[in-house]
């Protein structure tokens, strides 16, 4: 069966700014699918590509971009804006983008659905109620008569799934859904996510820079560096056996209890990401590669350690032993 | 043992704030009942969720903010009898954001320079060489000076804070969140620059931090808050193996490392969000506290002190 979400060869620009480059990913149903990288690396715009919500001054090019195995590149606005919210819907990072503070949480729940499916208010109404409750909100009545500045960080990113789920989406896509979020906040999100998952089949691409939450959260991750998809695998195989040396850097540098001792220096990856312009070539990542040797600077190959991974870069697997 | 470098004793800070025109006045209880001591050669590191009092500690640590109540001593000092010279050279801030804390229309090299200039004294070749080598400590180009801080990248500003509060060579730094607003790999330079810093000019930390696992990397010591008291206190060892306040538990059980396989963990918390203008009768966690009982909304839970840790919970023995 094919994936719910292929995206192809995705290339995105402002400009002279190349901001995504040839990135491929697939999500399927029942999957989450974890975009995981630096800022700036191009998560969001990605993301935005697909929703067909990107700002005018980008240009957009891919070779396929498909949901539900049907061509979503040459949708009209009309037709995108058809599906957006119905049969895939996003969760921003930060939410106050996405709700509006002069209406209501019922209201703007209620709104989707007399939208999309033509409800009455009055059905739309009990069907917000439903989902509050469902993403555990108490007194959901009571909350739908508030406006959003009255809640909490946490409430209103419930309150944004609990709005993105109005429709029964297949697809969601959260960007960054957390991270503005305490831990323990976070990690009862994050588990309302994977129930509503288990229950709906649904498909999720989470935005993330956070490697503990791909760890968790992850069936499969692609990793992005400076525009590009790095390295895609399955989320065990990539934490312990990471083949990208950028990958390699990232997962050194995180603080893993028990694991780096105190006064021990963490890993870190040299340098910063460099500003990719159009006619860029070579890897991206060469100038803090410990690796790199002279052909980075030319065409680099895409290889298959494993026929459900993938990683871009002039080093062979078997020679990638040193770490 | 060494005299503290630090040591908070009972301390409060109350904010009134009125909301609105006609809004009733609110009680903000931001920091109630602290006590605590950094001694000579540690990392105290401060932990606690959004809102539980951190940053308004660490500024009435450095002065920067009055206490409502209790006193801070500075090297055995009242803070308030220090003149702010002779403060500086005793203890600097390295603040979350760079951005909003260094002066955007001065160059790297003058924010650097400010505090010694301040005091006065320093001849500008001597400024000029202590600022050159407090850049080049901490991995900047001393061409870099000239920049100003929009040029810069968030690890260069943070870079740039940090060289600004060691250029007086103070014996303590106060950092709140020095790395929550970078990427991974630059916090790892970061705190790796720290932790070297540390050693070399033999400094004392008091650490802020909302991520666990750094504070897990770099404390000797850790103190838990919940709305405005310190919950429980142990060395770092000793509490993230064996933490003992059910909030503390629930905090350390939340941290998702990267371990793929491990799922997400069930916390037990309510959907109840802690208010400082709402502080709980009894003890202040009980409205999210999977262990409560009865008497946990009647009575606040008395500060336990032990050997060298110290917790507040009904249910927990004294060690
Ligand atoms: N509207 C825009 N105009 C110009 N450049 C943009 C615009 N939006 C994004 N970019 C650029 O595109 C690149 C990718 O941005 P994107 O927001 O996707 O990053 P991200 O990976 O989501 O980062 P973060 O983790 O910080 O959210 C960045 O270099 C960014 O500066
Ligand atoms: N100047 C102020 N006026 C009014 N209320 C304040 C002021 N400063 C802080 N507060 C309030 O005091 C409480 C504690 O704030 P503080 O900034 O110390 O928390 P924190 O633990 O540092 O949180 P964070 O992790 O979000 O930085 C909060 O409720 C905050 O809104
Ligand atoms: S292509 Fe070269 S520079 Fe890039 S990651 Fe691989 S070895 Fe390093
Ligand atoms: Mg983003
Ligand atoms: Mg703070």
């Amino acid at each position: 069966m094919s994936a719910l979400l292929e995206v192809e060869e995705l290339d995105i620009s402002f400009g002279a700014l190349s901001a995504v480059r040839g990135a491929s990913l697939e999500v399927r149903r029942g999957e989450t699918h974890c975009l995981v990288g630096e800022s700036g690396c191009g998560k969001s715009v990605t993301a935005l590509a697909v929703m067909g919500l990107l700002p005018r001054n980008s240009v957009r090019q891919a070779r396929r971009l498909a949901f539900d195995g049907k061509d979503i590149l040459s949708l009209d606005e009309k037709g995108l804006s058809r599906l957006r919210g119905d049969r895939m819907a996003m969760i921003f990072q930060e939410p106050m983008t996405s709700l509006n503070p002069a209406y209501t949480v019922g209201s703007q729940m209620a709104e989707v659905l007399v939208r999309h499916r033509g409800a009455s208010k009055r059905a739309a109404l009990d069907r917000a109620a439903e989902l509050l409750a469902r993403v555990r909100i108490t007194s959901p009545g009571m909350r739908l008569g508030q406006y959003p500045h009255q809640l909490s960080g946490g409430l209103r990113q419930r309150v944004m799934i609990a709005m993105a789920l109005m429709c029964d989406p297949e697809l969601l896509i959260a960007d960054e859904p957390t991270t503005a979020l305490d831990v323990t906040v976070q990690a009862q999100i994050l588990r309302l996510l994977a129930d509503l998952q288990k229950d709906l089949g649904l498909a999720i691409l989470l935005i993330t820079h956070d490697l503990g939450v791909v760890a968790r959260t992850a069936h499969r991750v692609s990793v992005m560096y400076a525009g590009e998809v790095v390295e895609s695998s399955p989320v065990d195989r990539l934490f312990n056996r990471p083949m990208h040396p950028y990958t390699r850097g990232l997962l050194s540098c995180v603080p893993v209890p028990g694991k780096v001792r105190r006064d021990q220096p963490l890993g870190s990856i040299p340098g910063m990401v460099p500003h990719v312009t159009q006619g860029f070539e070579g890897c991206a990542f060469r100038q803090r590669c410990a690796l790199a040797r002279p052909d980075c600077s030319g065409p680099i190959g895409r290889r298959r350690p494993e026929a459900d991974r993938v990683y871009l870069c002039q080093i062979a697997p078997e020679e990638m032993t040193v770490s | 043992m060494s005299a503290p470098l630090i040591e908070v004793r009972d301390v409060g800070r109350v904010f009134n704030v009125r909301s609105g025109l006609l809004g009733q006045p609110k009680r903000i209880v931001a920091v109630d009942g602290v006590s605590l001591r950094l001694l000579p050669g540690e990392v105290l590191g401060v932990v606690g969720e959004s809102g539980c009092g951190k940053s308004t500690l660490a500024k009435i640590i450095l002065g920067l903010l009055e206490p409502s109540e209790g006193e801070v001593l500075i090297d055995g000092r009242k803070l308030s009898g220090i003149d702010r010279r002779e403060r500086a050279q005793l203890i600097q801030p390295v603040f979350q954001d760079p951005f909003s804390s260094l002066n955007p229309r001065r160059r790297v090299r003058d924010i650097v320079a400010l505090p010694l200039v301040a005091q006065g004294g320093a001849s500008t070749a001597e400024v000029r060489s202590r600022v050159d080598g407090m850049l080049e400590r901490v991995g900047l180009d001393p061409a870099m000076g000239e920049r100003l801080p929009a040029q810069l990248s968030g690890g260069q500003r943070q870079r740039v804070a940090i060289a600004r509060a060691l250029v007086m060579r103070p014996r303590i730094v106060v950092c709140d969140e020095p790395t929550s607003a970078l990427d991974v790999s630059v916090q790892a330079q970061i705190l790796n620059l720290l932790a070297e810093l540390r050693r070399e000019f033999g400094l004392s930390y008091l650490f802020i931090s909302h991520n666990l696992a750094v504070v897990e990397h770099v404390a000797s010591e850790v103190a838990v808050m919940y709305l405005g008291r310190i919950v429980e206190r142990n060395d770092a060892e000793s509490l993230f193996r064996d933490p003992r306040h059910p909030y503390t538990k629930a905090l350390l059980a939340s941290v998702l490392t990267p371990e793929p396989g491990l799922g997400i963990p069930e916390t037990g918390l309510g959907e109840t969000m802690p208010d400082p203008a709402n502080v709980p009768p009894g003890c202040r966690f009980h409205p999210r506290c999977p262990q409560a009982v009865e008497r946990c909304g009647r009575e606040a839970p008395e500060t336990q002190l032990g050997a060298r840790g110290l917790v507040e919970c009904h249910l927990v023995a004294a060690a």
